[in-house]
């Protein structure tokens, strides 16, 4: 039996940056993953993975993550996904250092994960 | 130090501009990444979990200071202000933006540096012996020797597109500080019973999923067959290497399906063919290639100072005792400049810190520093007169821990912290692991313990090769940590084996204690180390001390 889909965001490296970025709802591509779009349909998912594949010069690497709605906004449901969202835990470099109130969200939400 | 010639020069601007041009057609859109990945990784760009990466060869390990400057400018200038030391005796940037790696590259040529063939399935950077043309049980420096098969490696138009990586090794010294058994090639200088030097050519070493200590294909090899030799070995892997299985692509691979014997009638075949080829300038070059890595001149001086120091000091004694190893030279000691502060990141140095080490190479030691695999600096040549001012200067910048060889001098890869490949975090582990022993005070009555660390099942941290070896896996969603026990990176280099079940992350490090203290129960004597006390008693009070809660089930 296929398995249930789980809510997912739309993430891959910044080209020039090469730091991690997301997809928006309004289509941009954002860095923190409080402001990414969750997406709870199958379809739509893959239909805005293939538009992120159209975007070279933007996003390398997009693929679909798992994640799950909180009061912040999507955080990950795996705790690679939270080190991407977040920085390395060895550093307060990454996303951490630029926007640390979404970083405690997810350090608190990689608590559960 | 041997100087790169013309040839290096030119050939190496050479790349960067075509790498430029290839980075501005990759932003501007003319390029799509499936095209200008090839072209990234020929030229050391990776792109990790947060960023780019850009690895950097530093052959055999040797720097001189104004490299080591460069480094120190090149981390602050466009990256956060360190690099990263790895096991393979490159430097890691971690956090470059991908239009400012051409003006990196192009600050490394301008001291003779490059990022060309730390990718890619080509012949890496030929690593030796951190300890070479220094170490007291040495019969010849491989240094010159791996610097003949980096000439004749970079570049090498047949080699730039083999089955997958390929690595090299030299050591000149029986105590073997590369890991030849390690290696798709391993090198070792000996002497024959004429009295000759030449090599002791193994193959077919690798860590990675399947990891396999390398076996003997040649016991003696004269000096000028070398480069027709490895020639014949490569050309023979190019061949028979499987290219339809990534994962059984390494000479490791061939070797274990054709088997040594089918290897070695292959290998001298095509040597046979090959000798011919080779005209005997490359013995020239190689005596050239030699003169330049001539010793340095030692000095004489009192040992007074020294001696004084050890008696007053018992910290600079016990740093002495620990981080300083026995040179040839008559009065001299190498010194290990641990990039492992108890809870730092193993491997990292920050700009001030390299350009402190680039000072004191060149005030008390020769001009010459060397990266280890074990990820520390080394600074070969230092008289012992001269080792109370090194050791204060260290002091004052926080790089004198004095555990090189200890429990917390542990080998990490970058793990999930930084690499995309990881299924778990390495240097979390690695710095939890030192500060609880650096806490608990046991560090140095535990004595010579190596642990290794990596952060999937690729082996960058070498786990397989660890006394203790610790392998982070991804288990239902979780970090997971599996252990191994007996490894050993010395001559004769040991896979660990497998302990039992995992550790969760937060059980890791009590594991990894219960484990330490167990063998200081178990030991004989304060001289039967770790590795020594596993190999007499076996896995199983290890074991024991490692799942008691298992114990008692089979007690009941
Ligand atoms: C972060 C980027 C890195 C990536 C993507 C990477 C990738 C890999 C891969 C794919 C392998 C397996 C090769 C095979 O078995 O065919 C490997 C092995 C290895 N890597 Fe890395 N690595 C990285 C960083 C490092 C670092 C930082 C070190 C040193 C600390 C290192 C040293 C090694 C070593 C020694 C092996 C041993 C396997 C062998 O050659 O037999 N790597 N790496
Ligand atoms: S062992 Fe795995 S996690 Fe560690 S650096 Fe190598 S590829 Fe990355």
């Amino acid at each position: 039996m296929p398995r249930p889909f789980t809510p997912k965001v739309v993430t891959a490296n910044d080209l020039v940056e090469g730091d991690v970025i997301y997809l928006a709802h309004d289509g941009a591509w954002v860095r923190d993953m409080c402001m990414a779009w969750l997406i709870e349909d199958e379809d739509e998912a893959a239909t805005q993975l293939a538009l992120a594949e159209t975007q070279p010069e933007i996003a390398v690497g997009p693929y679909l993550a798992g994640a799950k709605a909180c009061p912040v906004g999507p955080v990950p449901t795996h705790f690679r996904e939270v080190f991407r969202a977040n920085g390395p835990s060895n550093r307060a470099h990454g996303k951490q250092a630029s926007a640390p109130v979404a970083a405690h969200a997810y350090a608190k939400a990689a608590a559960h994960v | 130090m041997y100087d790169y010639n013309n040839f290096d020069e030119g050939f190496v601007r050479n790349r960067v501009s075509q790498f430029r041009a290839q980075v501005a057609r990759r932003i501007s859109g003319a390029l799509t990444e499936d095209e200008f990945k090839p072209l990234r990784l020929m030229n050391g760009v990776y792109l990790q979990l947060h960023a780019y990466m850009l690895r950097v060869a530093i052959p055999y390990g040797s720097l001189n200071p104004h490299q080591m400057r460069q480094l120190a400018m090149i981390a602050e200038r466009w990256d956060k202000g360190y690099g990263h030391w790895t096991t393979r005796q490159n430097i890691q940037y971690n956090w470059p933006r991908l239009a400012d790696i051409p003006d990196m590259l192009e600050a490394l040529a301008d001291v003779g540096m490059h990022a060309i063939q730390t990718s890619g399935n080509t012949i890496r950077n030929v690593t030796a012996d951190h300890f070479a043309g220094a170490a007291a049980d040495e019969i010849e420096d491989p240094r010159p020797t791996a610097e003949l098969l980096r000439q004749w490696s970079t570049d090498h138009p047949e080699f730039q597109f083999l089955p997958r990586k390929f690595k090299l090794a030299v050591t000149g010294s029986k105590a073997d500080r590369a890991v030849t058994k390690a290696h798709d090639i391993g090198i070792r200088i000996v002497k024959n019973d004429a009295g000759e030097v030449g090599y002791q050519i193994l193959v077919g070493g690798g860590l990675g999923r399947t990891p396999v200590v390398g076996q003997v294909l040649k016991d003696f090899l004269p000096r000028e067959d070398l480069l027709p030799y490895v020639e014949a070995v490569v050309s023979v892997y190019n061949t028979l290497g499987r290219r339809d299985n990534k994962y059984k692509a390494r000479i490791k691979i061939t070797t274990m399906e054709n088997g040594i014997d089918k290897i070695h009638d292959l290998v001298e075949a095509r040597f046979a063919q090959l000798r011919p080829q080779f005209s005997g300038i490359d013995q020239a070059h190689f005596a050239d290639i030699s003169a330049n890595f001539k010793a340095p001149e030692f000095k004489t001086a009192s040992l007074d100072g020294y001696h004084a120091a050890r008696d007053a000091d018992p910290i600079f004694r016990s740093w002495s005792d620990t981080n300083v190893d026995d040179h040839r030279a008559n009065g001299y000691g190498i010194v290990t400049i641990s990039m492992k502060a108890h809870g730092a990141t193993p491997g990292d140095a920050d700009g001030n810190q390299m350009r402190m080490i680039a000072d004191l190479a060149e005030q008390f030691g020769h001009g010459d520093i060397r990266i280890s695999h074990e990820q520390n600096v080394v600074l070969p040549h230092v008289h012992r007169a001269d080792l109370p001012a090194v050791f204060a200067t260290l002091r004052a910048h926080g790089l004198a821990t004095a555990n090189a060889g200890l429990i917390s001098d542990i080998i990490a890869c970058p793990g999930m912290d930084y690499c995309a490949l990881a299924t778990a975090r390495s240097i979390p582990v690695a710095q939890e692991i030192a500060e609880r022993f650096d806490e608990l005070k046991i560090e140095h009555d535990v004595g010579h313990l190596q642990i290794k660390i990596s952060g999937c099942i690729n082996a960058c941290g070498h786990h397989h090769l660890g006394h203790i070896g610790i392998l982070g896996l991804d288990r239902a969603g979780v970090e997971n940590y599996q252990i191994t026990l007996g490894g050993d990176a010395g001559p004769d280099t040991t896979i660990g084996k497998r302990a039992g079940p995992g550790f969760a992350y937060d059980q890791i490090v009590p594991a990894i204690e219960r484990l330490v203290l167990a063998y200081l129960d178990l030991r004989e004597d304060e001289s039967e180390t770790f590795i020594d006390a596993f190999r007499r008693l076996g896995e199983a009070p290890f074991k024991a001390a490692l799942y008691p809660e298992e114990d008692k089930t089979h007690a009941a």
